[in-house]
């Protein structure tokens, strides 16, 4: 992969004159790159990975394996991309093993969730049957650790 | 007579008239002030891999705590003698001709006790490493420093060496990539020195602690130069390029009679090195590549930063190739290089470490470890921007 995708990835506010020194290219190539990136989609979006578990949130979090049955034409595509379109489904899987699809489903209560689940998901054509469970704590996301690690125990000054 | 007057006449005078390592001085300021961004710091800033620690608990779990054969773990001695024949292009008998030792540290001092005899000459090259000159005073020998300049990026030539060549001389020591200039060593260099330590018949010590941190060019040991392998103790351990300081676990390997006279000494010393250590450096063997290649590439994107930055500053830089060291010249601003290490630390709050801690030929240098994350990186440029745009005359 691209060093410059990588190191976007790490933090993607770093700005272009940095980037530019690290990968020892001008800041005018690093921006342009990104616009590029942008466009071709290949970069979809900048979110903050936060600790939600420390904003004591009213949010709860499902993941749901569902069955489905593929569609005549457009197999999985088409049924995967209907129910990506629900707003309450923040991450959507195509899987291999025994379901079809993984889905990460957000809503304020259980309640709701589950409302969600019986109401929409389970009637949709082509859905089987779902397996829903509940996410009860975060110890990492997208490769950051919540809890962070003790700080620096180096000596400050060694040989 | 008062009682710590009566003592010290009593300690031996090699260790009496040694001075404490000047990195030690300086720590000892450091370490009472706060928020303080160190760029003085000589070891890895990353994590030990997890995968070397979760098996260094398996191996607690499972009993691994008990003395091992003096050498080290037989396995861990096979699985070195890949790792150097990969590397470093040498052929080493797992059987006799590798011991593990307690850090490069334990390695170096074994090395040269076994090696020489009260008067024989040592040529090291300077600046260099801490302990260097002090270890070989411990071993009874003779330290002989050759500078190196930044006109040639540090390196170290053949005629550096013959200026400083004596019928006395027995050991030659080399540390590439180097501490503290980040230097590393040009292939044509490399091949003139060994040529000189054939003709001269030396021994060559080789401190190849740095050896898989270069950003450029890749790193040459000098004994997978032909005629070497049999007079080098190459050392090597799993300090830097792993990030395990803590677990102290360094290696020498050489031809069987100097690493049966070195084990001599650390079986009556040392006994052997931490078996959980032993166990988790057996692990970090297993997938060095993957471990290693990740920590290069942040270290480049670094040294990147803190080429270009310098520059923009003005700072009389050569461009390091290797560890994780920038040695920028500061004696344009017309302080010693304590001072401007001290002024920089009380005003700015940035500790550097002052060339001299390195031999006295680093006056007029500071070592500035790029160890350290970004941010920290990023923040004392900018302190160091303040500090040099004021008139700093003493
Ligand atoms: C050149 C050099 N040799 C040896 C050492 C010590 O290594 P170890 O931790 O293996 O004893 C260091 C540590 O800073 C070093 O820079």
């Amino acid at each position: 992969m691209d060093e410059l995708l990588k190191l976007l990835q790490t933090n993607a506010l770093e700005s272009p004159e940095n980037l530019a020194r690290m990968l020892g290219v001008t800041a005018a190539d690093v921006s342009a790159r990104i616009v590029d990136y942008e466009k071709k989609g290949v970069i979809r979006g900048y979110q903050a990975i936060l600790n939600e578990d420390q904003l004591g949130l009213d949010k709860v979090t499902a993941v749901i394996e569902v069955k489905v049955t593929p569609q005549r034409e457009g197999g999985f595509d088409t049924i995967a991309q209907r129910i990506s379109r629900f707003p309450e489904v923040s991450s959507a899987y195509l899987m291999s093993g025994t379901y079809d699809l993984l889905l990460f489903v957000e809503g304020r209560t259980l309640r709701e969730v589950a409302s969600f689940v019986s109401e929409r998901l389970s009637p949709l054509e082509g859905v089987l049957s779902t397996s829903t469970h509940f996410m009860l704590k975060t110890y990492k996301r997208f490769g950051v650790l919540m809890q962070r690690e003790s700080s620096d125990e180096r000596l400050s000054v060694s040989p | 007579m008062n009682a710590s007057a009566s003592l010290l006449s009593r300690l031996n005078t090699t260790v009496r008239d040694i001075p404490r390592s000047g990195i030690r001085d300086f720590f000892d300021i450091v370490s009472t002030m706060k928020d303080v961004i160190s760029l003085g710091i000589g070891e890895p800033d990353f994590d030990t891999p997890w995968h070397v620690r979760e098996s260094t608990v398996f191996a607690l779990e499972r009993g691994a705590t008990h003395y091992t054969s003096n050498f080290g773990y037989l396995d861990l001695r096979r699985a070195l003698a890949r790792y150097v024949r990969n590397v470093f292009g040498a052929e080493y008998n797992p059987e006799n001709e590798i011991l593990i030792t307690v850090g490069v540290s334990e390695a170096l001092d074994l090395a040269l006790r076994a090696l020489l005899n009260p008067g024989d000459e040592v040529l090291y090259h300077e600046p260099c490493y801490v302990s260097y000159r002090a270890t070989i005073l411990f071993a009874a020998g003779v330290p002989v420093a050759v500078e190196t300049k930044p006109n040639n990026g540090f390196r170290l030539t053949r005629a550096m060496l013959e200026a400083k060549v004596t019928p006395r001389t027995k050991v030659l020591m080399l540390n590439f990539p180097n501490n503290p200039t980040g230097a590393i060593m040009s292939g044509a260099d490399l091949a003139d020195i060994a040529a000189f330590a054939c003709e001269r018949d030396l021994i060559v010590i080789t401190d190849e602690i740095y050896g898989e941190l270069t950003y450029d060019a890749p790193h040459t040991s000098i004994v997978s130069l032909p005629g070497l392998r049999d007079r080098t103790v190459f050392l090597h351990g799993f300090s830097k390029a792993w990030a395990m300081t803590g677990f102290r676990l360094g290696y020498a390997c050489g031809p069987a009679e100097l690493i049966e006279a070195m084990m001599k000494i650390h079986q009556y010393t040392m006994l052997c090195a931490s078996s959980l250590s032993q166990k988790a450096a057996l692990e970090a063997l297993a997938r060095p590549e993957i471990d290693i290649a990740e920590m290069v590439n942040e270290y480049r994107r670094r040294r990147n930063y803190v080429a270009g930055a310098f520059s923009d500053l003005g700072l009389d830089c050569h461009r390091p190739l290797g560890a994780f060291y920038a040695f920028p010249s500061v004696r344009r601003f017309g302080l010693s290089s304590r001072d401007f290490a001290l002024r920089l630390l009380h005003e700015e709050r940035v500790a550097v470490v002052p060339g001299t801690a390195f031999g006295p030929c680093g006056e007029g240098f500071v070592r500035c470890a790029y160890a350290t994350s970004l941010e920290n990186i990023k923040e004392a440029v900018k302190r160091i921007q303040r500090f040099i745009s004021k008139p700093l005359t003493s």
